[in-house]
């Protein structure tokens, strides 16, 4: 077993995919496109070729029917991962998703289980515009039997993943493109990350800074700069959007008194909202500042790329947002180096 | 070879449609004989029980204590009967808000079935489900979908898992002429026939989507016509002859094995779409539409038959039992407990046993 061996995002989902598939001959793998050359953006790089077609096939452009389809195999004994290569194209599908698979358990006294995966890809950059940028993680965490995931990390993504495979309930994993190029330490045998578990990225002091998915490279960055100036901030990512586990949260801000919520997708009834009144509900008395929240712009997402920088917040924002929170001078971050993927990501897709 | 062809190699060679013609039919099956006088008598106890089960409902609305919209079968009882005999216990049945008669069929359980109306913990869905989602999966009866044409597209990876898995269960979808209106069930027709699913369509039409007719709302008279293009064997009968569906299902089954089957059948809802009163009043219809279906009722014919065959004495020994059983039932609905508050909390998700 090798420690130190390191792989991208995208081979994290396809080794989980892989080994999962082995496991148990009942999962399977559908979705728009998933078996044609691009291999859904690397993440099903292999499975064609390994399992053969009837365990992984391309559809019909039907999102709707096909998430039927799948909550009747789920329903039947099978375990299927739906692919949807935008947030968008789920869109779709929601009726099914909403409607029945959220709601099977519940309906039937507890005697069915739809035990379906669907994994959706959240674009960003190059122009993507306002069908292809969307996240909706609030959106789907709103509905009660749903179970939704936003992985960060390549070894959370491996092990949510394969936690997502097993689970019996229906889950949303929602997987920013983007974050398929981070590279990071990945077990090589099969391992599960729990689903409803937040996790402390980064040990801090000062301020808690809750975060999803790709905010928190954003929030790294601005961890990392804020450390030259001897602020310390503590990054915690919740990995699961529904059921959400805000313990570790609430520890941390009853530790730090101050919280920013940098949640990658819209603020209005959002996440971020989410998690401020949880914290107003359980840390009143602990909090030094009100709780500041960070997401997109509370527009459609533009196409042109100078809007589109306004649009999406960055390590700039949460900086000034500790800076503000904290009464400290405006630093001058005209040398810093930020991550982005804006100068890699060439599109078109 | 095409994709099809990898994909699902045992399913290449599906047999070309052909249409059942049903007037012819409907004739011959009055004087067929193919049918022992067990299954003929099963046909109409199932059908009595669904419209004696219904006019107990009736007779019961005024002490308003089934809080459920209830879309009631009556009118259509044959088609639920007929369909759910010829597949019997291999049946999968995804069906709609108009459910009473196909549950009933499947089940026989007009105790659940009722305590289920009244909210009651001792129903199928513990009180959870009502009318609208009347379902019992242990019994084949897997969900009722109150949204239109939602329940057609999971029988679809029911078929998908009943092949992969080998077994002989049969997935069978319910929907009315108001879910062809929608689109995802010309996606699922597409997928049904693409891949070969054995699924059997049922569209039972009755000309209206709630008050609106399909005069108003389709662009085509044959839906059938339109289906087969897509490589589907379909079926048409017009009529209210349980043993003519049960025979046609029956022919269906043979077609199954090589894909998806739609049945196109008729039926006269005999009431308002949701509630448990005629509507005739209200001007969208005509009362004699009623009157003239009446004559040819799908539970009167079947008893006219089994008279005229010499069993008259065994209708009457089974009436009494269904009602008496109905009765009976009634009762057990009305003093059986509501859920426990911590059932409001119970089944959201599926969790794993502690020590498991």
């Amino acid at each position: 077993m090798n420690e130190k061996r390191i792989i991208s995002y995208q081979q994290a989902i396809s080794e989980a995919l892989t080994q999962e598939m082995e496991r148990d001959p009942r999962v399977f793998v559908y979705g728009l496109d998933v078996a044609d050359h691009k291999a859904s953006f690397g993440s099903v790089a292999g499975l064609v070729k390994k399992f053969g077609p009837k365990r992984i096939f391309s559809t019909p452009m039907s999102e709707d029917s096909l998430m039927g389809f799948g909550i009747g195999a789920a329903l039947n004994g099978l375990r299927p991962v739906n692919i949807h290569i935008r947030v968008e194209f789920l869109l779709l599908a929601m009726n099914q998703l909403i409607n029945i698979a959220s709601s099977l358990r519940y309906g039937s006294n507890g005697k069915l289980s739809v035990p379906l995966v669907i994994r959706v890809i959240i674009g960003r950059g190059w122009g993507q515009g306002y069908q292809h940028s969307k996240s909706l993680q609030s959106f789907f965490a709103h509905i009660p039997g749903l179970k939704v995931i936003m992985p960060t990390t390549p070894y959370d993504v491996k092990g949510m993943l394969t936690s997502a495979i097993r689970d019996n309930n229906p889950v949303v994993c929602l997987e920013h493109r983007w974050l398929y190029w981070t590279e990071g330490h990945v077990p090589e045998e099969s391992y599960t990350v729990p689903i409803g578990q937040s996790r402390i990225l980064r040990k801090g002091s000062d301020v808690t800074i809750v975060t999803t998915s790709w905010m928190n490279v954003e929030a790294h960055d601005a961890a990392n700069i804020l450390k030259k100036r001897g602020v310390s901030l503590e990054i915690i990512d919740p990995r699961t959007i529904s059921p959400l586990d805000d313990l570790p949260i609430i520890n941390s801000v009853n530790k730090t008194g101050h919280c920013i919520v940098a949640d990658y997708d819209w603020l209005n009834c959002g996440f971020s909202a989410e998690v401020s009144a949880r914290l107003s509900e359980k840390c009143f008395s602990k909090l030094k500042s009100p709780v500041t929240r960070i997401g997109f712009a509370p527009t459609p997402c533009p196409t042109t790329r100078p809007l589109e920088n306004l649009f999406y917040p960055n390590a700039v924002s949460i900086i000034r947002a500790v800076e503000e929170k904290l009464k400290l001078k405006k630093a001058d971050l005209s040398k810093e180096k930020f991550h982005t993927w804006e100068n890699k990501f060439k599109g078109p897709f | 070879m095409g994709l099809q062809a990898i994909l699902f190699p045992d399913m290449v060679s599906a047999s070309k449609s052909s249409k059942t013609k049903a007037s012819a039919t409907v004739k011959m099956a009055l004087h067929k004989n193919d049918l022992s006088s067990e299954t003929r008598l099963l046909l109409y106890k199932k059908m009595y029980l669904s419209r004696k089960t219904e006019e107990k409902i009736q007779a019961e609305d005024k002490n308003d204590e089934m809080k459920t919209p209830m879309h009631m079968s009556m009118g259509g009882e044959a088609i639920a009967v007929g369909v759910y005999m010829a597949l019997g216990e291999r049946a999968q049945v995804f069906s709609t808000y108009r459910n009473h008669a196909i549950y009933l069929a499947a089940t026989e359980d007009s105790e659940g079935f009722l305590a289920e109306l009244y909210g009651k913990s001792t129903g199928p869905g513990g009180g959870k489900a009502g009318s609208m989602h009347m379902a019992n999966p242990e019994k084949g009866v897997i969900f009722s979908s109150a949204v239109v044409s939602t329940n057609i597209s999971p029988a679809l990876g029911v078929a998908f898992a009943n092949r992969q898995l080998g077994n002989d269960k049969i997935a069978v979808t319910f929907f009315g002429d108001g879910a062809v209106d929608e689109g995802v069930f010309w996606e699922s027709i597409n997928l049904a026939c693409l891949w070969k699913l054995p699924v059997l369509f049922v569209y039972e039409d009755n000309g209206l989507a709630i008050h609106t007719s399909t005069a108003i709302r389709h662009s085509y008279n044959n839906l059938a016509a339109i289906v087969e293009k897509f490589g589907c064997h379909t079926i048409e009968y017009g009529g209210t002859d349980v043993e003519e569906i049960f025979r046609l299902t029956t022919s269906a089954l043979q077609h199954l094995k090589s894909g998806p089957v739609l049945m196109s059948l008729k039926y006269y809802r005999y009431l308002e779409h949701v509630g448990v009163n005629e509507d005739f009043k209200a001007g969208y219809r005509p009362k004699e539409e009623l009157l003239r279906w009446q004559k040819i009722d799908p539970v009167d014919t079947q008893r006219a038959r089994l008279v005229k065959l010499g069993l008259e004495d065994e209708v009457i020994k089974l009436e009494k039992e269904v009602s008496k059983n109905v009765e009976k039932a009634l009762r057990l609905a009305k003093t059986a407990p509501f859920p426990k508050a911590k059932e409001l909390y119970s089944g959201i998700y599926y969790e794993r046993k502690k020590n498991n």
